[in-house]
């Protein structure tokens, strides 16, 4: 019987994923996706709290639809930025982004 | 009875496929793989809002993040290739923290997942609702006009910092 | 005759029942009956489709056609089918594999699939889905992806460029698109397909929004990648676009894909504004591919008499005169609804 803890340990999983990817990976655009998985696994959690908890009414799936705002507009203008660098120091290493480093 | 089990294999299925194309996604060298891997992760976390009811959800993931953010995704990558694609997505070089980060990942999931697991959470499965798409729009237009508001607001200003980053400002 | 695929599918139903076989089991068999006869109509429209497409271009341009093969040239497109399924399968040596071979098969899978909520018929829908048109859509959107691929797996760079116009030109191109829906969805009150052709009982939308109705045609011939928008393949300067590299009957594929998107959004155009199966004496479902066809010509019409528009000019129609347009368009129909309201309608 699939139950709220086997969509919250999945939620888990994904999470744990994307922090692997966040904290092992080179390139910035990998890292970006990374971070996409997150806010998937977080919204796995929302949806799931919703249909489990309260069935009635769709709070988790609006906040999920709001985490998707967010998401699309992060995406957005991380890649921005990540084209902006790339110009500059021909390279998507984060490695090779320390300007800020002294 | 067998509807149950039925419900349960499917969910299997797809939390194993959703799983295996994040691994995927991570593990991969390729970057134009990883992305096209992180395209399936949508599509099974989709299957999954499906399973839980939401279909409506389902659809916006499927159109936002399928459709559409993985589509930017993959164009920045073309516009940043430079090397040979079968090296474009490496770990880090230095060990230590290839394995401080894999440590964190695991150590996380790992104590996460023991907690769910031994907590007895409320599961009241009743009737999900049936008109999602009204029930929503209402929320929207009415306690959380703000929000809503809000979350235009930030879209039109990212869409314009976007813009005017990848272009570059002129130097005047 | 009105409801005589309704009738086979009960009486099929029953008569498997009867045997003996389980009710979850029976609609199952019918769901993949039904899917076997959505293909089979698309392999044969196509088929149709090409020999038609043939015949107006040559029409256009004050020539005969094919005119060899059975009357009229009829069988030509049997002819080149058989020619394609023999050709060689080429797969180029340093192409992403993997990608190169899935693409063409995401791409039919993703047009076929769009198939599930089109009413073909009045209650002929395949799922009576209360989000029918948010799921074509969203699926929709999945195409450019295939594109993307194909363009990418092929490893040519007249490939990838026309990958990425057609990329471009789809992203630009679905806003307009869905806000030209909106105008429909507002009125009808609903989202399902089947709740929207009911809504057009008594007078279609294309009266009440025509404005619409010609961003729908444009954004749809657009998304499409059919001439006079068809950059991705120009054959002058980019050979064939994404599919380049495509023989055989990997090509043949994306070639069916090609004409499986545009018979559903031509039966999404009728089922919109076209009033679905309404009209009079003749059945639903004949009505439906009457419509079609009709949509269909319209945009053969176009597409063999208007020249090919640059890149540029293209993707700044859509951001700036289309996008406005169509969000105006919204505005009024707002105001338009509030009105009828306050008149009492």
């Amino acid at each position: 019987m699939i139950g709220l803890n086997h969509y919250l340990i999945l939620g888990t999983c994904l999470f744990g994923i994307g922090i692997y990817g966040v904290l092992s990976k080179r390139n910035a655009i990998a890292v970006l996706m990374s971070v996409e998985l997150m806010l998937n696994a977080a919204n796995i959690n929302f949806v799931a709290v919703n249909h489990f908890i309260r069935p009635d009414q769709a709070i988790g799936q609006l906040f999920a639809i709001f985490v998707i705002v967010v998401a699309a507009a992060e995406v957005a203008v991380g890649l921005a930025l990540i084209l902006s660098i790339y110009r500059h120091a021909s390279s998507t290493n984060l490695n090779d982004f320390n300007l800020m480093k002294w | 009875m067998s509807g149950m089990i039925i419900n349960d294999l499917v969910f299997v299925a797809v939390a194993g496929f959703t799983l295996l194309s994040a691994l995927g996604m991570v593990l991969s060298r390729n970057i134009v793989h990883s992305a096209l891997a992180l395209i399936l992760t949508f599509l099974g976390v989709a299957a999954l809002f499906f399973n839980l009811g939401a279909g409506f959800l389902g659809l916006v993931q499927i159109l936002v993040y399928a459709g559409a953010i993985s589509v930017l995704i993959i164009f920045a990558i073309m516009l940043v290739m430079h090397s040979e694609p079968a090296r474009t997505n490496l770990f880090n070089t230095s060990l230590g923290t290839h394995l401080a980060g894999a440590y964190i990942a695991a150590l996380l999931t790992l104590s996460l997942s023991l907690a769910i697991w031994f907590s007895e959470l409320p599961q009241i499965k009743g009737k999900t609702v049936e008109d999602a798409v009204g029930m929503l729009a209402q929320l929207f237009m009415g306690n959380y006009v703000i929000a809503f508001e809000a979350a235009a607001v930030l879209l039109l200003v990212s869409v314009v910092g976007a813009i005017i980053l990848a272009r570059g400002a002129k130097q005047s | 005759m009105e409801t005589i695929f309704i009738n086979i599918e009960e009486f099929l139903t029953s008569w498997m029942v009867g045997m003996g076989l389980a009710q979850p089991w029976a609609d199952l068999i019918i769901t993949i009956l039904q899917w076997t006869i959505i293909v089979l109509i698309i392999t044969v429209n196509t088929i149709v489709l090409v020999w038609m497409e043939r015949k107006v271009s040559g029409f256009i341009q004050e020539r005969i056609g094919p005119n060899r093969l059975g009357p009229f040239g009829a069988f030509q497109t049997i002819a080149d089918t058989l020619k394609l399924l023999t050709k060689e399968d080429i797969v180029p040596a340093r192409a992403d594999k993997l990608i190169f071979k899935t693409a063409p098969m995401f791409f039919i899978i993703v047009s076929v699939m769009l198939y599930a909520v089109l009413p073909l018929g009045n209650n002929m829908a395949v799922v009576d889905l209360n989000v029918g048109l948010f799921y074509f859509i969203s699926l929709a959107s999945l195409s450019t992806i295939c594109l993307l691929m194909a363009g990418w797996g092929s490893n040519n760079k007249w490939s990838l460029l026309g990958a990425m116009r057609s990329v471009a030109q789809m992203i630009s191109y679905e806003i307009p698109l869905v806000f030209s829906l909106l105008g429909v969805v507002m009125i009808a009150g609903s989202l399902n397909l089947t709740d929207i052709v009911t809504a057009q009982n008594r007078v279609w939308f294309i009266i009440l929004q025509p404005v619409a109705f010609i961003i729908y045609f444009i954004a749809a011939t657009a998304e499409l990648n059919r001439g006079p928008f068809d950059m991705p393949e120009a054959e002058q300067e980019l050979t064939a676009g994404a599919y380049t590299e495509y023989t055989g009957m990997r090509w043949a594929l994306f070639f069916l894909a090609e004409y499986t998107n545009l018979v559903a959004v031509s039966v999404l155009a009728a089922t919109l504004f076209l009033g679905g199966g309404h009209g009079p004496w003749l059945p639903s479902w004949l009505w439906i591919i009457i419509k079609t066809y009709l949509i269909m010509l319209v945009f053969m019409w176009t597409k063999w008499t208007f020249p090919r528009i640059r890149m540029d000019h293209l993707l700044s129609f859509s951001w700036k005169v289309l996008i406005p347009v169509s969000l105006a368009n919204i505005l009024v129909t707002g105001a338009g609804i509030e009105l009828f309201r306050w008149m009492g309608w």
